[in-house]
């Protein structure tokens, strides 16, 4: 079951793409034929000055040194790579939809009524009363949905200086408490893997202003206890955020809002299979409950009174903008595309079958996942294996290994998350490369991967001489 | 798909669904959550599935219930004509359905884009570093701000920004701000440009950044960038200098006048007008290396001892360092960094210089004739302009943009008496009809 990765790949001989530099360098006198006096321009401008021809190549044999959701498996957890589905970016690239956001809200009717439908969507799929559209990553909501907290809790002369987070969670969890201005505290897992209440009522107090959690958590387990965890919070004066990475696996099935969250943001390139684009752009949109309306980022899009259109408007105790303009427009264009081809059904389908996926591919691996009854991802550990040796010869096999060594409450983990795309027999393949790799010989682990572009990377050396441009390359 | 209401991507036949569930020892689907009752979801959304066919039919009559206007609108967010070859090739799967490059070894194209991109804007900027993106021009310029805060060596709160600054940036910027209890204050202008004297009276030790833009939010070109620079180096502050990829084509090469960091809107190439879609530039100096928010795609050699590409430095980002990393950003704008690269090697130095020329020239031909019409004067300040400039009318101004608007062309009413027109070569072939529907309506 090898599959050959891209044309480009090693044979013995070193075949690499050049940079566009390597393959022209022009420089143009700027001052020669510019209008503005010399004294307010630069004196040239040296950039590659490519043939179309040649652009279509450059780009092409770089693409084809790249994996993508459409090669193969890609079970990265907790990044959840589903199939990006192909009309919706022609639904994205409607002529009519490229508009300034400056323009009137007279002028922009259908742009508005976009947003104002899928922020419907959104607050129905995650029991929300108000949703923004505008943070344009999922960290960016983390940010946007404290800092609202925070505005809530300083219109309410309650000052509160800590933000309580489950060691398990995303690293963006603690950065966005940290950039709010917040001090963290960081809670210890409990044996099963889940929140420990007790632990909980230990550190939740005055100073608390929220407890982030992701549900399921980055092992895929439900936090059983989220009514009791809900009330300790709330209990305390504190507000409950929903880190919307995991929610692919509640569709249909549970909604943050009746969990007792307050504040929530959804990755709707994760959810709401919007492509990654090499690791962007994504979307963040943050829900709220009623209470916290008030304080979202202005714009707000209503329907105008008497269903006579759209308007945008204010709110009353805006944080204000998180965003220079409206967000991430075209991806939120894909967003609502593919909520409409799902509708109820296939939302909770798409949850049903990533569930399947995830608990089908553990059984086919001869790895322990320590943890259970998990949902749409599971933790693997590659026990005395180094699990990124295990992932760099997963490479060989044709498919992309899961993410490694985190979360850290799993030794040498493997944390696997197939989505609902994969078919029985993809997930075959895949367990086989797992098997296969954790498996092999130690050798066999430290020389791969060997059939890929390049060969193992040693990412500490370029991290110890930094070169982060072709100007840097020069001269060596 | 197993039977009908399912998602349309998931391949499961309905005898491969009960194969796997045996082989997992449930009986249904429904036997692997693990949902307390209590808080389990038994409603509807109420969203009806709809074919592919539909959904476009259906978006495209929601979009068509935009105005056929003709924009002269900028302020921050430009619309350039982008070549086709930048979205065939942007849009190819590889590049498009990818991940972030944790895998190197499989991520090499990406990775390689990524640093070109970088590159480019090193030498756009005369700045040695450059991430492969932030959001926008507004977030790019937050994260100056807390940057400026941790490198500063005195203590001291306030970040100092031009009067003459995009009101949503400024909201942004208080924003990333005020985490890091610092306070934005803004400078007075003069005529247009940053009033130097002013800010050398304002600027002490208690700046921590202060922060111009070139072009400014109305166009203008700034005449006293290295005075600007050697105020802020004299307080030890750091000089954030806000532009875009086309204007820094022609425009006073940053490093050289002093500038620390640069940010601004890179989605100026790459992206068509995308209702406020953009892209973060951000570079900054060597010094400032292990303090950058953000991706960084660094040259290295693999085991064979090949040049090969790889993220680097990540100790500095959230995934490693937690509530210690230099920002929460983890997605970015890496695609549209693509985009930007692909429209910046199709038009080539020559190319893109010229485009910066056209939008001074024809930012001042426009200004010109609207000039000469009775009720208006233009440009309002007595400066360069790159795309766009002030207008002053006699009569109210949102009653002028209305009008236009109901003539098919819009513009910004940005003050009392104040218009503000974008002309790039998107819209230099419709200043005919505006100049005719401004002498209408004035």
């Amino acid at each position: 079951m090898i599959h050959d990765q891209a044309d480009y790949a090693r044979e013995g001989e070193d075949v690499h793409e050049p940079l566009l530099s390597e393959k022209d360098e022009t420089t143009v006198d700027v001052r020669e034929e510019s209008p503005l006096p010399d004294d307010l321009t630069r004196d040239e401008l040296t950039l590659p000055a490519p043939s179309e021809p040649e652009i279509a190549r450059h780009y092409t044999r770089l693409s084809q040194m790249n994996w993508a959701i459409d090669s193969g498996p890609y079970p990265l957890g907790s990044c959840t790579m589903k199939y990006n589905p192909k009309f919706t970016e022609d639904v994205a690239a409607d002529p009519n939809a490229a508009i300034h956001p400056d323009r009137s809200a007279r002028a922009s009717q259908g742009n508005l009524e976009l947003r104002y439908r899928l922020q419907e969507f959104l607050g129905e799929i995650g029991g929300m009363d108000a949703v923004t559209l505008q943070p344009p990553a999922g960290a960016a909501g983390e940010f946007t949905g404290i800092a609202v907290a925070k505005a809530y809790h300083e219109h309410h002369g309650n000052d509160r200086s800590e933000v309580v987070i489950p060691a398990s969670a995303h690293g963006t969890n603690f950065a966005t408490a940290a950039m709010a201005g917040y001090d963290v505290v960081e809670l210890p897992s409990g044996e099963d893997g889940r929140v420990d209440v007790e632990a909980l009522e230990a550190a939740v107090g005055d100073d608390t202003a929220a407890l982030m959690l992701t549900n399921p958590n980055t092992v895929g387990l439900f936090e059983r206890d989220i009514t009791e965890i809900a009330d300790i919070v709330h209990d305390a004066g504190g507000l409950l955020y929903y880190d919307g990475a995991n929610l692919n696996a509640l569709l249909g099935r549970g909604r943050p809002g009746d969990m007792g969250f307050d504040v929530m943001h959804y990755n709707v390139h994760k959810t709401f299979a919007t492509p990654h684009g090499g690791g962007g752009p994504g979307a963040g949109p943050v829900g709220v409950v009623d209470e916290l309306a008030e304080f979202l980022p202005a714009p707000q899009v209503r329907e105008r009174e008497g269903g006579n259109g759209y308007e945008t408007f204010e709110p009353e105790e805006t944080i204000g903008k998180v965003h220079g303009f409206g967000g991430n427009w075209l991806v939120l264009v894909k967003t609502y595309a593919y909520i409409a081809r799902l509708g109820d059904d296939g939302l909770a389908d798409a949850a049903a079958k990533a569930v399947l996926n995830a608990n089908y591919l553990a059984e086919r691996i001869d790895l322990d996942v320590p943890y259970g009854p998990f949902h749409h991802e599971f933790a693997a550990t590659a026990g005395d294996r180094d699990a990124a040796d295990v992932a760099k010869r997963m490479l060989d096999f044709g498919v992309h290994p899961p993410t490694t060594k985190w979360p850290e409450m799993v030794p040498e983990a493997m944390l696997t998350e197939p989505t609902e795309i994969e078919g029985q027999s993809s997930l075959d393949d895949l367990a086989e490369a797992f098997n296969l790799a954790y498996a092999d010989s130690d050798e066999a682990l430290d020389a791969a991967p060997n059939r890929t572009t390049a060969a193992r990377i040693d990412q500490v050396a370029a991290a110890r001489n930094p070169r982060l441009s072709w100007q840097a390359l020069d001269g060596e | 798909m197993s039977g009908t209401g399912g998602t349309p991507y998931a391949p499961h036949t309905e005898s491969e669904t009960a194969a796997m569930l045996s082989a997992i020892g449930v009986d249904d689907e429904e036997a692997l959550f693990d949902i307390p009752e209590a808080v389990a979801f038994d409603g509807e959304f109420g969203i009806e599935p709809r074919s592919e066919r539909e959904i476009r039919a259906e978006c495209s009559r929601i979009f068509a219930r935009n105005d056929d206007l003709t924009e002269f609108l900028g302020r921050g967010h430009y619309g350039h004509y982008v070549p086709s070859v930048v979205d065939h090739l942007a849009d190819r799967a590889e590049f498009l359905t990818s991940y972030t490059q944790y895998q190197p070894e499989i991520s090499q194209g990406f990775l390689q884009a990524l640093f070109e991109y970088q590159s480019m804007l090193v030498e756009l900027t005369g700045l040695p570093v450059a991430n492969c993106s932030m959001y926008d021009a507004a977030t790019a310029l937050g994260e100056a701000a807390t940057l400026a805060d941790r490198v500063r060596s005195t203590s001291g709160d306030t970040v100092l920004v031009p009067g003459h600054l995009r009101e949503g940036k400024g909201e942004v910027l208080s924003n990333y701000c005020a985490g890091a209890d610092l306070r934005v204050e803004s400078y007075p202008m003069d005529d247009g440009n940053v009033d130097v004297d002013a800010l050398a009276e304002r600027v002490g030790d208690d700046t921590v950044m202060v922060y111009a833009e070139n072009p400014t939010v109305r166009g203008c070109v700034e005449e006293r960038l290295a005075e600007i620079g050697d105020l802020a180096a004299d307080a030890d502050a750091l000089f954030a200098l806000g532009s875009d990829p086309v204007s820094l084509a022609v425009l006073e090469e940053p490093a050289g006048v002093g500038a620390d960091v640069v940010v601004g809107e890179a989605g100026a190439l790459g992206l068509p007008t995308a209702d406020g879609m953009g892209l973060g530039l951000f570079a900054c100096r060597d010094d400032f290396l292990r303090q950058v928010p953000g991706r960084l795609v660094g040259a290295g050699e693999d085991a064979a001892g090949d040049r090969a590409f790889t993220l680097t430095l990540q100790t500095r980002e959230q995934h490693i360092r937690k509530e210690r990393a230099t920002s929460n950003i983890c997605t970015n704008q890496a695609w549209v960094a693509l985009r930007a690269a692909i429209h910046a090697a199709a038009l080539g130095p020559d190319g893109l210089v010229d485009l910066a020329n056209d939008c001074v020239r024809e930012a001042a031909a426009l200004a010109d004739r609207i000039d000469e019409l009775k009720g208006a004067i233009a440009p309002v300040h007595d400066r360069h302009h790159v795309r766009e400039f002030a207008v002053r009318v006699d009569q109210p101004a949102a009653a002028i943009a209305a009008d236009l608007e109901a003539e098919g062309f819009a513009v910004h009413a940005i003050g009392e008496h104040l218009l503000q027109v974008c002309v790039t070569d998107l819209n230099a072939g419709r200043t005919d009809g505006l100049v005719a529907a401004f002498e209408e309506v004035i």
